[in-house]
């Protein structure tokens, strides 16, 4: 695809974007390196060490859990976790969403109808009945995750980009490029998908958060991330029970999937300037 | 002129610094009609905005404008809300976007008296149906409950009126209140303005020398916010004092000059033959055209030309195959096209092009003025070697009046008129044969206007381009057309020359149509007012389909719908015709 509203310098000047784009990447680079320099392992049990509070002691600069695991290295393995089923589901989301949303909208009629009649279908499935009916299908399983939040959030997608599309369609210059005969795979790429970024963008913003939320609230279910595996939404929960002794393990977990869902928001705000022709000068 | 109701003096507005209204000074008396003209950015709507309060938080405003006494400028929301109403009250350009689409009419009557404190229950109820009747409106108890989306253009505009009326202000303000509507309408709403002012003083905004010659004591010309030239009306028409003036009144179409036109050839391009467009509403069939023939020739402009309703997007929709039409045949060279513009073979769709009435909507706002100018060649000259085709692109910028400097340039870097033009390059970057444009003038001020319609001209000259332009500025067909082909409700009413239509109207609706132009000469007889509206293709009259709004119509044309048949140089399809060809 060619955006000719995009260009990278742009990308780079743009304040929000430099600025959150580098808190989440330096939380990235943390939660990926970190783990492999301390000298903690993210599943040791140590009763010795039950819920420390954050020091230099034995290296356990968050403290430790009930089961005396590090709460650093557990928290960074969470980060890893959530960021990739956020990411990864946003992107499931966005590509599936994406084309089945510009094509019914954009080719209409019948074919519309047809599309949209599954999508209305798949709504009406209840989410936790369908996640529950994947786990005993397929058992407990990391990937499966991806594929539920992914498999519920193209719907809300597609709809957007839907109805995007059909307002586009009315547009002339649509008009002018069927009327010279642009291929309609053509006018998806050039004409369509470069006036859609836009809201695309903004509606994956809230899909990150979305879908780190519901990992967090599956994990809750025991339906998502197993012990001794973890993620910032596990970790959330775990730090409620202890919040009154040992209020580290809520506020550090907790804290972090703020700022990591505040850093998309700004990043969302930023992109969509950055995507859209009509700010560049 | 002591007593004067407003007092505008040495209003300043300015953002960041750069003024857009500079130092203007002026005076209306009670019950005076006082034109205010200007080019579009002349400041005419900002000076507007800024006497009802309404400007935005960034604009910077200095001097003084007073009401009756009491001060306009700098004053408190609350303050102004006061006056708003009762002494002041504003009517909008375009009254689809001024409505409340969710409040029925009425409602929102009864919501300003209510607001204002002037009347409220059943006072209020009454005085709302009372202000709906003054304007003209027919049946106001049962249009009081209806939505605005329910109500035509013109009638809206009449709601948006009794609205800035009903609490029998000192001064209303107009701003272009008759752009958004057709000329015969306009003629109607004019009419209605007239009606009022009898109660009301009047600062009428507008960019139509035509309807300030008709209706306005005195005048005021801006240019680029400041005050040109003032002066009552027929003085001003009869001896400008200051060039813009002159040069505006000059630009003003004149209907009774012939036009220099190149000839056309008598090789026929495009041929329609029974062409017929219906959609599919609330379960009936709406017959949108219903059998049009012509013939375009190489080299030659037909202007059609109707009220909203009569069909004319629908046509040439169906001409370029972006709405199938239902029956009919469309011949290229004598080749027959298919309907759906996607079963047109390459060949012949590089040959239709068409301009759109929006200039910035029919720009892709993410790409380049050179990839928007050079997409049809991608297309259909997709071995074209880089320096081509930009120098392609190029030469048709130029062609069009806009330089190199253009083609990085994205749309939102574009004026109406600049992007008019890239639209225009577009549309000729394949040297098709056939041009249409819809309304693709509407949007353009008068001078910028003359250069698109010149460049069009050349390019005809040039290259024997046939165009099949639609417009409801007969100043333009008048200046461009070589045929004028007047539709009504899907049907052609009349085809004839350009010269002959414009001296022999033949058909009285394309009378009316001509006496509806505002004709920019305060001493011209004002021709009386076509009454009505275009009627519902859903039900089409029985007869002749113009007989209910025809002031000629007798007991015949109720009965017999005429067709199109051949009365002196003219095709017309009226019953009447060769009577009024003797008379005339």
């Amino acid at each position: 695809m060619s955006f000719e509203g995009l260009t990278l310098t742009r990308l780079a000047t743009n304040r929000t974007v430099r600025v959150s784009g580098g808190i989440i990447a330096a939380i990235a680079v943390v939660a990926i390196v970190a783990p492999l320099l301390s000298p903690n392992h993210y599943m040791a049990v140590n009763f010795e060490a039950v819920l420390q509070p954050p020091g230099l002691a034995g290296l356990h600069l968050f403290g430790t859990d009930d089961l005396g695991r590090d709460q650093f290295v557990r928290t960074m393995m969470g980060v890893r976790v959530t960021l990739v089923v956020a990411i990864v589901a946003s992107i499931v989301s966005l590509v599936i969403g994406v084309i089945y949303g510009a094509v019914a909208g954009y080719v209409g009629g019948r074919v519309d109808a047809v599309m949209m009649r599954f999508v209305d279908t798949l709504y009406a499935m209840p989410f936790i009945f369908f996640v529950i009916l994947l786990t005993v299908i397929f058992e407990r399983n990391f990937v499966l995750i991806f594929v539920a939040i992914g498999a519920i959030n193209w719907l809300d997608m597609a709809r957007i980009v839907r109805g995007q599309t059909l307002s586009l369609k009315e547009r002339p210059f649509l008009e002018a490029a069927r009327l010279t005969g642009v291929p309609t795979m053509a006018i998806i790429r050039r004409h369509i998908a470069p006036n859609l970024i836009g809201i695309v963008i903004v509606y994956v913003t809230l899909t990150i958060p979305q879908a780190i939320l519901v990992e967090s609230f599956l994990s809750f279910l025991g339906l998502g991330i197993q012990e001794p595996e973890t993620s910032l939404g596990s970790l959330v929960d775990l730090g409620v029970d202890h919040m009154e002794s040992s209020p580290w393990m809520l506020i550090i977990p907790g804290g972090l999937l703020a700022v990591i869902l505040l850093c998309f928001n700004f990043l969302g705000d930023g992109l969509r300037d950055v995507f859209d022709a009509r700010q560049s000068r | 002129m002591s007593q004067a109701i407003l007092e505008v003096d040495s209003l300043t507005i300015a953002y960041d610094g750069k003024p857009v209204v500079d130092g203007l000074t002026f005076e209306v008396a009670p019950a005076e009609a006082v034109g205010l003209v200007g080019e579009s950015g002349s400041g005419k709507t900002q000076t507007a905005l800024a006497l009802m309060g309404l400007l935005p938080a960034t604009a910077h405003v200095r001097g003084s404008a007073t009401l009756g006494g009491e001060k306009l400028l700098g004053r408190a929301e609350a303050e102004l809300d006061a006056l708003r109403a009762r002494r002041i009250a504003m009517v909008f350009q375009d009254p689809s976007l001024a409505l409340n689409p969710y409040l029925r009419i009425g409602k929102q009557l009864r919501l300003i008296l209510e607001r204002h404190g002037i009347a409220d229950g059943a006072t209020a109820t009454r005085r709302a149906l009372d202000a709906l009747a003054s304007v003209g409106l027919p049946d106001p108890d049962r249009q009081a409950r209806a939505f605005p989306h329910q109500l035509s253009g013109g009638m809206r505009q009449r709601v948006m009126i009794a609205a800035a009326l009903i609490g029998e202000p000192d001064l209303l303000i107009a701003d272009e209140p008759t752009t958004a509507l057709d000329v015969t309408v306009q003629a109607q709403i004019l009419a209605l303005l007239e009606e009022v002012r009898k109660q009301t003083a009047l600062l009428l905004i507008t960019h139509d020398l035509g309807v300030v010659a008709g209706h306005c004591e005195r005048m005021l010309v801006l240019e680029h916010g400041r005050l040109v030239e003032s002066g009552p009306t027929e003085r001003v028409f009869a001896a400008p004092a200051h060039a813009h003036t002159e040069a505006l009144i000059a630009a003003h179409p004149h209907l009774d000059k012939a036009p220099a036109l190149s000839r056309p050839a008598a090789e026929e391009l495009l041929t329609l033959d029974g062409i017929r467009v219906s959609y599919r509403a609330h379960g009936s069939r709406l017959k949108a055209v219903n059998g049009v023939e012509l013939a375009l020739k190489k080299g030659e402009t037909v202007a059609i030309v109707g009220e909203s309703g009569s069909g004319k997007s629908s046509l040439v929709r169906a001409v370029l195959g972006l709405v199938p039409a239902d029956a009919g045949r469309l011949c290229f060279l004598g080749e027959e096209l298919s309907h759906e513009v996607s079963a047109r073979e390459t060949a012949t769709r590089r040959e239709l092009q068409m301009v759109f009435q929006d200039p910035l909507g029919s720009l892709n706002p993410q790409m380049r003025v050179a990839s928007i100018v050079a997409e049809p060649l991608d297309v259909h000259e997709p071995g074209l070697s880089g320096t081509d085709r930009r120098r392609k692109v190029v030469n048709r910028l130029e062609q069009v009046g806009l330089d190199a400097s253009f083609v990085e340039r994205f749309p939102h870097e574009l004026s109406g008129g600049q992007a008019q033009r890239v639209a225009i390059a577009r549309a000729l970057v394949l040297a098709p044969s056939v041009l249409v444009c819809d309304e693709a003038l509407a949007a353009l001020d008068g001078s910028v206007r003359e250069q698109v319609l010149n460049v069009l001209k050349d390019v005809q000259a040039n290259t024997g381009l046939a165009i099949l332009f639609i417009s409801h500025d007969l100043g333009v067909v008048r200046t461009l057309c070589h045929r004028v082909l007047v539709m009504y409700l899907g049907r052609i009413v009349e085809l004839a020359d350009n010269d002959v239509l414009f001296s022999s109207p033949l058909h009285p609706y394309t009378r009316a149509l001509l006496d509806a132009v505002p004709v920019a000469d305060p001493t011209a007889e004002r021709p009386p007012v076509l009454g009505g509206e275009v009627p519902s293709p859903l039900s089409p009259p029985a007869g002749c389909a113009f007989h209910p709004r025809c002031p000629q119509a007798v007991e015949d044309c109720r009965q017999h719908a005429p067709g199109l048949r051949r009365v002196g140089a003219t095709d017309v399809a009226c019953l009447r015709a060769s009577e009024y060809l003797a008379k005339a």
